[in-house]
């Protein structure tokens, strides 16, 4: 069993397996949609390779972080915008 | 900006960039190895969050190797993009704010290859993912337990991807291969028992659920952009399936941004490389799926070859030729195999999104302009994505050449603009 990390979606206090993706951990806390398209329908992560942009967030201030790229961080502050 | 001498820089590292680096530094090269990812082992060899022994016996005996070379001998840094090469034997890596500037005699590009997606009404919903997005989604550490998922698309990897699936605990509805059956057949006769082992133990993984050749996903449907269920079809009768998830790609491309910012000549649609991996520009060589899409085995020798060759050991890169030789003759048999059907160029409705980054809808398009032309009219290939996924979808719907790249490769931040330039 790894470590739990203790980070945050959206203001709200979450845990992760340490290892975990960003990426993976939004779809664990159920938001299969972390961004809105250009137009305003709701979008996730499609190719979770770094490849298609649709899963990216801001990660401790920093706009379009790949999530399916950033394993979970003590502390961090993942938000979405969906 | 910490600058970086190299014999051999390697890009990417899942097997071909692992073999080029082990060999090229077991041969008494200094080699810096450089990915995007935050371990190596590229996709088909990524390493499981909750059970990293669970890696094929190969990448664990390649992954050892690696990690016996010395840090001198070896230099590897993980979550760096290449985004730019400003002068021959040069790479600029961008890992956030922090910049390094790679000056190496060689380059090995071993950049991989990404999912092949065409557009189908339903495609951009929340919950429809790659194929092996599906898979790098379980591998990073999602739960898709008692999800029901429809694997859809094309390729060998559909099967893996459906026992990984059911494995973690999701209910696998049907396994979609739009390849028919007869084509299937011959390249199950045609493969060695080793192979035949290997796709029965990944099809046990799976009992219940049908694997249907000849059969595509023509829409994903459900409430509020939601997925709900998949609408199949065999080209004669339609019927529906539940799910709430649904993995579907067509095939593999190369990923060509880097080794064509380098100037390397490409062939449909892959890179041209000669018996022992050099590309069309001195000095930089390249292996794995960028040469062709032919899977992890291929990959590896290619890998070989082109790290012993970046070496100066020439005579040891051409004594694999053989190996690489009967390789590709699979990676032939692989090709004709999973050719995509025509069908799959009517999926997409006129208000079908054709560009997700930009949303721009098919019937925006007209296939009479040059890539250019639709660039400057809608945008298209203009977002965040720069083209790499609907590039792909529109090679295949309009015949379009997905050839212009401009660095940075990847979006960077002004702050590590400055520092490249320092």
């Amino acid at each position: 069993m790894r470590e739990r990390v203790a980070f945050r979606i959206d203001g709200a206090e979450t845990t992760a397996e340490a290892g975990t993706t960003v990426a993976a951990a939004l779809w664990n806390a159920g938001r299969l949609a972390s961004r809105r398209s250009v137009s305003g329908a709701p979008r996730g992560p499609l190719c979770l390779m770094g490849i298609c942009f649709e899963c990216r967030v801001t990660i401790d201030g920093q706009r379009h972080r790949r999530g399916c790229l950033e394993a979970v961080a003590p502390g961090m502050d993942v938000s979405t915008e969906a | 900006m910490e600058t970086l001498q190299a014999d051999v820089a390697v890009v990417g590292l899942g097997p071909a960039g692992i073999a080029a680096a082990v060999r090229a530094a077991e041969a008494g090269a200094r080699v810096v190895a450089l990915d995007e990812a935050f371990s190596s082992g590229g996709q088909i060899w990524r390493g499981y969050v909750a059970k990293p022994r669970r890696s094929p016996r190969l990448a664990r005996r390649w992954h050892k190797r690696l990690g016996r070379l010395p840090a001198e001998a070896c230099r590897i840094l993980t979550r760096t993009s290449v985004v730019d090469s400003p002068a021959p034997g040069v790479l600029t890596g961008v890992n956030e704010a922090e910049v390094v500037r790679v000056e190496a005699a060689t380059i090995v590009v071993a950049t991989g290859a990404r999912e092949r997606f065409l557009p189908f009404p339903g495609w951009t919903r929340p919950g429809v993912l790659g194929v092996g997005g599906a898979q790098a989604l379980v591998k990073s550490g999602a739960s898709v337990k008692g999800r029901r998922v429809v694997v859809a698309g094309s390729g060998p990897l559909l099967l893996p991807v459906a026992a990984t699936l059911a494995r973690a605990g999701a209910r696998v509805v049907a396994v979609l291969e739009q390849a028919p059956l007869s084509r299937i057949w011959d390249f199950a006769k045609g493969l060695g028992p080793g192979k035949l082992l290997e796709a029965a133990l990944y099809r046990v993984a799976f009992p219940r659920a049908p694997y249907r050749p000849g059969t595509w996903i023509t829409a994903v449907t459900g409430p509020e952009l939601e997925v709900e269920a998949v609408t199949i079809t065999d080209g004669r009768r339609s019927w529906s399936e539940r799910c709430d998830l649904v993995a579907s790609a067509y095939g593999l491309v190369p990923n060509l941004e880097l080794p064509r910012l380098l100037g390397c000549r490409v062939e449909a649609g892959v890179l041209v490389v000669n018996e022992v991996q050099l590309t069309s520009v001195p000095e930089v060589f390249a292996a794995g799926e960028p040469t062709g899409i032919g899977g992890a085995d291929l990959a590896l020798v290619e890998g070989e070859i082109a790290g012993l060759a970046a070496a100066g050991r020439r005579g040891e890169a051409l004594a694999l030729r053989p190996r690489r030789q009967r390789l590709e003759a699979f990676a032939r048999r692989l090709r004709e195999t999973f050719a995509l059907r025509p069908e799959l160029r009517d999926l997409a409705k006129p208000e079908t999104i054709a560009c997700r980054c930009e949303d721009v809808p098919l019937d925006r398009l007209r296939p009479q302009w040059t890539p250019r032309q639709a660039k400057l009219y809608t945008r298209v290939g203009m977002g965040a994505c720069q083209g790499r996924v609907c590039g792909a979808a529109l090679e295949f719907l309009f015949g379009w050449p997905a050839d212009t790249v401009r660095p940075p490769l990847v979006p960077v931040t002004l702050e590590a603009l400055k520092e490249a330039d320092s």
